[in-house]
């Protein structure tokens, strides 16, 4: 399906393309002093070339605006999404625009909306979706556009661990699952075989990835584990995956009277060993992001704990053999292994268009959510299918046979019904609870702080934010 | 005796003033009387509805530890970038000074990392300091020592200033230039003539000569020091490791623009003004009595 991508714009396109330069030579001239010629070409330049750039719908089309947060690869796949809807139909025309990173997206969004010039539909990362929630009056639940646009929506159609995350209490669909990854764990192959080890060992538990660092380290190897993502990775998925709450209130979902739990017996057991770890050189810190990608793309490292969607950049550049297993989980701790939570970003509609408008916005994410569309994108970026269909219909085509791994995530993510605890997070101030994270274990790895103290300190600071959250939204 | 230029009238020195007033207006105290406002209330982000605090922002800011560590981070990171931009900058103008043959390109040389933007600065020295690629920690890593400015404080400190400081020295060699220019050549002959050697009449005749532009640049980098540094710690370290480079304005960022806390954001400005009002009219009145015009 992907591919289909329409070898010529549309006619309105054409019509625009001989006005513009009339446009700009009657600007032209009209000038007769020097100087100023400079800057009126300019102008006229200008002129044309944002008519001949923005897309001009003709009048029977409905036009909406579509803001991510995609560069590279992604931003490529995203907007050859985009061209396929607008080539698939007349009726509509999507505009897509990158808007910078996570952050930077859901800022420009609420600044538009400010302003009054909201796009119709903006990309919000997982730990923004409590402040979408709390934004009752700017956003409009993605249930309802489809029902008042009467488009056809399945929601049990989606996979309950993806849908969950956006979900009311009662299971309506919010926002629309876009990019869903989760935790796996990465193996360099030929770093086990160099340290005399068997690279199908079996690395499901923690105890036995301890004995696997234990001999990498006496090996001499000098990353045997690096890790990407550390709070969403080693505190968040680990409390889903151990099924122990992460915070109180159902990890937020009952409300935003919540408290962080992550100082529990389990966590704190966990991280006490990686601290460990850290200060034998068994793990090595690279930083609060995925910087550790490079390292374990390099060849340097024996194990990497990454988003399931490192994939396709793993694919590209390692220069030996890896393996996909799951997230590996402490035998005997929690009822692990529970399933893992997703990382990503969901589309959701904002509020104040035409009706015509919410039209439009229905048929895209209907195309967005089918099937083939949602298939080729789980194939291409390593991203969850967020429907079932799509899951299946990516086994039937043997994508799973020829690149093995690439359903770990799927299967850890739907082997069981999620529970309270693996549901999800809905934390309002997410993002800056995750920098608080991020420095307190960053203190745990440099050898300053136990387990203990810094995921008390965590909890201390974080519930903080979240007593502000609870104001901001009375 | 002063010559003091008179007006008749109001109309023309109204009009003369009136477009800088106008600026200031609009760009400086428009915003600066909003952030008052706003630090008064906690608003949800969207701006759809506000909840009234009074000083509320203000107790929960100085109440958290970690912001009052912020100012001790601050204080540190303000004078070691003033200190180590102005004195680099001085040594290297007096170089640049001296010189009679091709001082044109040193100039140019020395002046070029102004052009740089703060954050390409920031990415430019992260690239040479990555702990794992970076080419500067791989030849430390040779010499034994092993670099991780994202776990060691101290490291983290260093390579900000450091890089902060780069693009700094070239403004400030630009000013200390133009400024050892002007000194008076017979003041530096006559005092050769009399037996003092190089060092010595650059510490009693220039550097004092040199005391109102030292006084100038000092305010200016103090204030780029606190507000304009904001690119560099955003890409090397992000404040990082636990807070040892949040300095003040980073955290107005971080708690505005990250984490929607618009309400602590706007406290937060607030007390930067005032900190940044206070020093500079210290400066003034302590610092300037000892500049001779």
């Amino acid at each position: 399906m992907r591919g289909a991508v329409p070898p010529l714009p549309r006619n309105g396109a054409y019509g625009h393309q001989i006005t513009a330069p009339v446009l700009f030579i009657t600007t032209g001239a009209f000038i007769a002093p020097g100087e100023t010629i400079v800057t009126k070409l300019t102008l006229g330049a200008l002129a044309a070339a944002t008519t001949v750039l923005t897309p001009i719908a003709s009048s029977a089309q409905t036009e909406i605006e579509f803001w991510h947060a995609f560069t590279g690869r992604l931003g490529e796949l995203v907007a050859a999404q985009v061209e396929q809807f607008n080539a698939s139909q007349s009726e509509y025309s999507v505009t897509q625009a990158h808007k910078g990173n996570y952050s930077e997206t859901l800022n420009a969004g609420i600044a538009a909306f400010r302003a009054g010039e909201q796009p119709e539909i903006l990309m919000v990362f997982e730990v923004g979706t409590a402040t979408m929630m709390g934004a009752q009056g700017a956003i409009k639940p993605v249930y309802e556009v489809m029902a008042d646009a009467g488009a056809e929506f399945d929601q049990d159609a989606y996979i309950g661990s993806v849908k969950g995350y956006y979900t009311t209490p009662d299971g309506q669909m919010l926002s629309l699952p876009f990019n869903s990854s989760t935790p796996v764990l990465w193996v360099n192959r030929d770093r086990f075989e160099g340290a005399g080890l068997d690279p199908d060992m079996d690395l499901s538990t923690w105890q036995n990835v301890e004995m696997a660092l234990d001999q990498l380290a006496e090996a001499g190897e000098e990353c045997p584990l690096v890790t990407a993502w550390q709070s969403w990775i080693h505190l968040e998925n680990f409390s889903a995956y151990h099924d122990v709450p992460f915070a109180s209130q159902a990890n937020g979902f009952g409300g935003t009277d919540t408290e962080l739990m992550l100082n529990g017996e389990a966590q704190v057991a966990h991280i006490s060993k990686m601290g460990e770890w850290a200060q034998e050189g068994k793990f090595i810190y690279t930083g609060r992001r995925n910087e550790g990608g490079a390292n374990f793309r390099s060849g340097e490292c024996a194990l990497f704990t990454e988003s399931s969607a490192g994939y396709a950049g793993i694919k590209a550049e390692a220069e030996f053999d890896f393996d996909v297993r799951p997230l590996p989980y402490w035998e005997g701790v929690g009822n692990a292994p529970q399933n893992t939570i997703i990382g990503g970003a969901s589309l959701w509609v904002m509020e104040g268009h035409s009706d015509e408008e919410y039209k439009a916005v229905a048929a895209f994410l209907n195309f967005l959510s089918s099937s083939d569309v949602q298939a080729q994108w789980h194939q291409d970026t390593g991203y969850l299918p967020i429907t079932t269909e799509a899951g299946e219909a990516t086994r039937a085509a043997g994508f799973y046979d020829e690149n093995p791994g690439t359903d770990v995530a799927v299967i850890q993510m739907t082997a069981k019904e999620p529970t309270e605890n693996s549901k999800g997070l809905r934390l309002g101030n997410f993002d800056q609870i995750r920098g608080i994270i991020d420095e307190e274990l960053e203190g745990v790895w440099a050898g300053d702080k136990t387990a203990q103290e810094a995921l008390d300190s965590a909890k201390e600071r974080g519930d903080a934010l979240l007593r502000r959250f609870e104001q901001a939204s009375r | 005796m002063e010559k003091r230029v008179t007006f008749k009238g109001w109309t023309l020195p109204i009009l003369l003033i009136a477009p800088q007033v106008l600026i200031s207006a609009i760009f400086f105290f428009y915003p600066a009387g909003q952030a008052v406002w706003q630090s008064l209330f906690i608003p949800d982000p969207f701006g759809l509805s506000m909840q009234y605090v009074g000083l509320g922002n203000f107790e929960y800011l100085l109440s958290d530890p970690f912001y009052r560590a912020s100012f001790v981070t601050t204080a540190v990171f303000s004078t070691l970038v003033t200190l180590c931009s102005m004195i680099l900058a001085l040594f290297l103008a007096v170089l640049a000074d001296r010189l009679i043959k091709g001082s044109g390109t040193y100039r140019t040389l020395l002046i070029w990392p102004y052009a740089v933007a703060p954050a390409v600065a920031g990415v430019l020295w992260l690239f040479m300091f990555n702990t794992r690629v970076g080419v500067v920690s791989w030849y430390l890593g040779q010499l034994g020592y092993d670099w991780n400015h994202v776990l060691n404080d101290a490291e983290a400190m260093g390579l900000v200033v450091v890089a902060s400081s780069w693009g700094r020295i070239s403004y400030n060699f630009l000013f200390f230039f133009a400024a050892l220019q002007a000194v008076p050549k017979s003041v530096i002959e006559a005092a050769a003539i009399d037996g003092a050697r190089f060092w010595r009449r650059f510490f009693t005749i220039v550097l004092p000569l040199l005391s109102p532009t030292t006084f100038f640049l000092l305010v200016v980098n103090i204030v780029y020091a606190f507000f304009e540094t904001f690119g560099v710690i955003h890409t090397i370290t992000s404040g990082g490791p636990q807070q040892a480079t949040t300095i003040l304005v980073y955290k107005v960022y971080s708690d505005g623009f990250v984490g929607q806390d618009l309400g602590s954001s706007a406290a937060q400005s607030v007390i930067l003004l005032v900190v940044v009002g206070l020093l500079t009219v210290l400066q003034f009145k302590f610092i300037e009595k000892r500049v001779h015009y």
